[in-house]
């Protein structure tokens, strides 16, 4: 292009405007359309069921705590990756989860297959004080979790927009949802998260779950 | 050389204008106060990494809780104050015409006031998005959505307005800033409310790690590059007192870095369960990123030749130029890092943070700070800033603080990298996951230290702002006159009738 062809551009602020919103436009649109239709043929690892109630309580207090500022949950394709937390994660694995926890920064270890791991008694007491179990630690306790009870309404409300959203719960998995997480305090549902995580693939045989995730990311070197 | 046309018209001698500086101390008041507010919360839980019982068992002090309190703080408040109040000088100043809408201007200003207020308040009570840099639940983002607007509309409006033809180069940067962080914006939080406190992404699993990183990476190309590019477009040629080193230079850079940036976010999600080809693609586009990012350095820098001098006098051009230093050697980190081997070792350790930290402390914050004492004295109608030696100490407190974090970061980054990954002979790995940490935790003292250096310099930068505006504490400042374009030979781009 010529320079007078610039000119003209930088001398009309309509037409500098509409040609910025298209070149930034671009980008986004070639990266994640694409992406949008691949991640709608993906399907659940966990025989396509969402998390249930009390899981489903848990995951939001994960959230709430703000867990993924130190904790990923992303086991990435590299060989000393899986020798320590267990097979990679795949798309499938994580289809249920708004948002997204693959975290950005590891602190602490990657939790993509913390599920069984630990004994419920040890989550709890390291949910608790981190410190009496493992003393060089810098994880911040969670002491408040104990005190505070899941609110069963509130965790049907919560089921209803999410199968407004596409999640498949049934009438009776959302009338069930009260009674299911009835007198579980908030340190019961983060701990039966924690349990679930990575559990559901690491159980099926390896060319099962290769069917399930055609979005396989990178190659184990 | 370019022909140039020289038009002549009246101005009647009592229709002055005058530039609407009000909202731009406003704003100079607000980025100062989230400056400090926003560093003391990084401070504070950087010193938690350390010295894990700081959150004296209170929920909302804990570091989880609050660390978005500090990323949002300095990104958002004292990054966002800052933009949009340098914005407001300089597109009325290369303009030479007042800002347009002046209440929907002020309205800006409250409005994001309103929405960090709410925002950091809301945040540590664990009322969160948990989608990193876009906390905020979706009642803040729709105010942050129409200040925005607000924002953009002013911003237009004064361009129409504007009394120079050519709209100069800082100002495709502000308006590329204002699409692209509004579009961000509004793709990344859609979701659907539950109550007021709890909402759900439309996106879930691959399709919202998808969408939160092309935000996330572009909230850093087109908040914290490229509206602080269009503060160094206006404030570096100002304090260099020359033109730009290349007009056209920046042309190409402008183009290639908007264009650019937006394929790169999948940079974020290397070896993950994110589609092959899109990891590769954001790959590519990293790299090739380097070259307009570089452009832009020199272009910078290339602008202080012949008037070197200067840094030795003017602390605010030493901030400029450390500045873009900065900015070159953090672009060219970011691109490395995009690498996929690079970021094999790299992702998921304090590297990142290190990363992070020389692109806001060394290229966004000594570009705004040199640009606030560009800017203020002549915003607060004073002949210079307070105090020469307090910039001084400002600038030798943040230089030796930024060296401190990011040094201590690069070299914890690296060992973790390294540590998570050795391997004996027969296999097997050699450490802990808490070995790692161990290895690592007096660098975090370091880091804090750091940390605390360039707090204390933030305050030496809000005493001497405090003092340069006794005149418009006192209310006795007088306005600013817009210089109406007169027929002046040799100008170019000449300069047009009044549009509106």
């Amino acid at each position: 292009m010529a320079y007078r062809h610039f000119e003209f551009i930088e001398k009309h602020a309509w037409t500098l405007g509409i040609l910025t919103a298209v070149m930034v436009s671009l980008g986004g649109l070639a990266e994640i359309l694409p992406t949008f239709v691949e991640a709608n043929r993906v399907k659940s690892t966990a025989g396509g069921k969402p998390y249930d109630p009390l899981r489903l309580a848990g995951r939001d207090i994960y959230v709430r705590e703000g867990c993924y500022l130190c904790h990923s949950q992303m086991i990435r394709a590299l060989r000393f990756e899986t020798q320590r937390y267990g097979a990679f994660s795949t798309a499938g694995e994580s289809v249920y989860d708004r948002p997204f926890q693959w975290g950005s920064k590891r602190t602490g270890p990657d939790l993509a297959r913390v599920g069984g791991k630990y004994s419920d008694a040890w989550q709890r007491v390291h949910l608790m004080d981190p410190r009496t179990v493992v003393p060089e630690s810098n994880m911040p306790a969670y002491p408040w979790l104990a005190t505070t009870r899941v609110d069963g309404t509130d965790i049907a409300a919560r089921m209803r927009t999410l199968r407004m959203l596409g999640d498949p719960y049934t009438d009776a998995d959302i009338a069930g949802a009260a009674g299911a997480v009835d007198g579980s305090t908030e340190l019961d549902a983060l701990v039966a998260y924690l349990q679930g995580l990575g559990v559901a693939r690491e159980s099926e045989p390896a060319r099962t779950a290769a069917a399930a995730s055609p979005t396989i990311a990178g190659t184990s070197p | 050389m370019q022909r140039v046309e020289v038009y002549s018209y009246e101005i009647s001698m009592n229709d002055t204008e005058h530039y609407n500086d009000h909202v731009v101390r406003l704003f100079l008041l607000a980025a100062t106060v989230w400056g400090i507010v926003g560093m003391l919360v990084g401070m504070f839980v950087a010193a938690q990494l350390a010295w894990p019982g700081l959150n004296l068992g209170i929920p909302w002090l804990t570091f989880s809780r609050l660390r978005p309190d500090h990323t949002f703080g300095v990104i958002f408040a004292f990054g966002g104050s800052a933009l949009i109040g340098t914005c407001y000088y300089v597109v009325q100043r290369t303009g030479h015409v007042r800002l347009a809408w002046g209440k929907l201007a002020t309205f800006t200003f409250w409005g994001w006031q309103l929405a960090c207020v709410l925002a950091m308040a809301t945040m540590p009570l664990g009322i969160t998005q948990s989608k990193e840099y876009a906390e905020p639940e979706w009642f803040i983002d729709i105010l942050i959505a129409l200040v925005w607007i607000g924002f953009g509309a002013v911003f237009f409006a004064t361009l129409a307005r504007r009394r120079i033809r050519h709209i100069y180069v800082a100002n495709w940067y502000y308006g590329a800033f204002i699409i692209a962080v509004g579009l961000l914006h509004v793709v990344n939080n859609l979701s659907l409310p539950v109550s007021l406190t709890k909402s759900y992404p439309i996106y879930s699993g691959v399709a919202d790690a998808m969408v939160q990183w092309w935000y996330g990476h572009n909230a850093v190309a087109f908040f914290l590059t490229a509206g602080f590019l269009g503060m160094m477009y206006y404030f570096v040629p100002r304090q260099a007192q020359q033109p730009l080193w290349s007009y056209r230079f920046s042309i190409v850079n402008f183009w290639a870095l908007i264009s650019i940036y937006m394929w790169a976010g999948s940079h974020h999600l290397m070896y993950t369960a994110l589609p092959d080809w899109v990891q590769s693609v954001g790959m590519a586009f990293s790299l090739v990123l380097l070259m307009p990012s570089w452009g832009s350095a020199a272009n910078g820098l290339l602008t202080f030749n012949g008037s070197w001098h200067r840094l030795r006098s003017d602390p605010a051009a030493k901030f400029m130029v450390l500045a873009l230093v900065f900015y070159a050697a953090s672009t060219t980190e970011g691109s490395m890092m995009a690498i996929k081997t690079v970021n094999a070792l790299s992702h998921y350790t304090d590297w990142t943070i290190a990363h992070v930290h020389s692109g806001s402390l060394g290229w966004v914050a000594m570009i705004t700070i040199g640009s606030l004492y560009a800017m203020a004295p002549r915003a607060l109608g004073r002949p210079a800033m307070h105090s020469n030696r307090g910039m001084e100490l400002h600038f030798w407190l943040h230089t030796s603080g930024t060296l401190l974090y990011v040094i201590a970061m690069w070299i914890a980054g690296v060992t973790e990298g390294l540590m998570w990954r050795a391997t004996e002979p027969d296999g097997s790995l050699t450490y802990a996951f808490i070995d790692s940490l161990l290895a690592i935790k007096p660098l975090y003292v370091v880091r804090w230290l750091g940390g605390v250096l360039i707090w204390l310099g933030m305050w030496v930068m809000a005493w001497n702002l405090w003092y340069t505006a006794a005149d418009a504490r006192r209310k006795i400042i007088r306005p600013v006159p817009v210089p109406i374009p007169q027929p002046v030979s040799q100008q170019t781009p000449a300069p047009l009738p009044a549009a509106g």
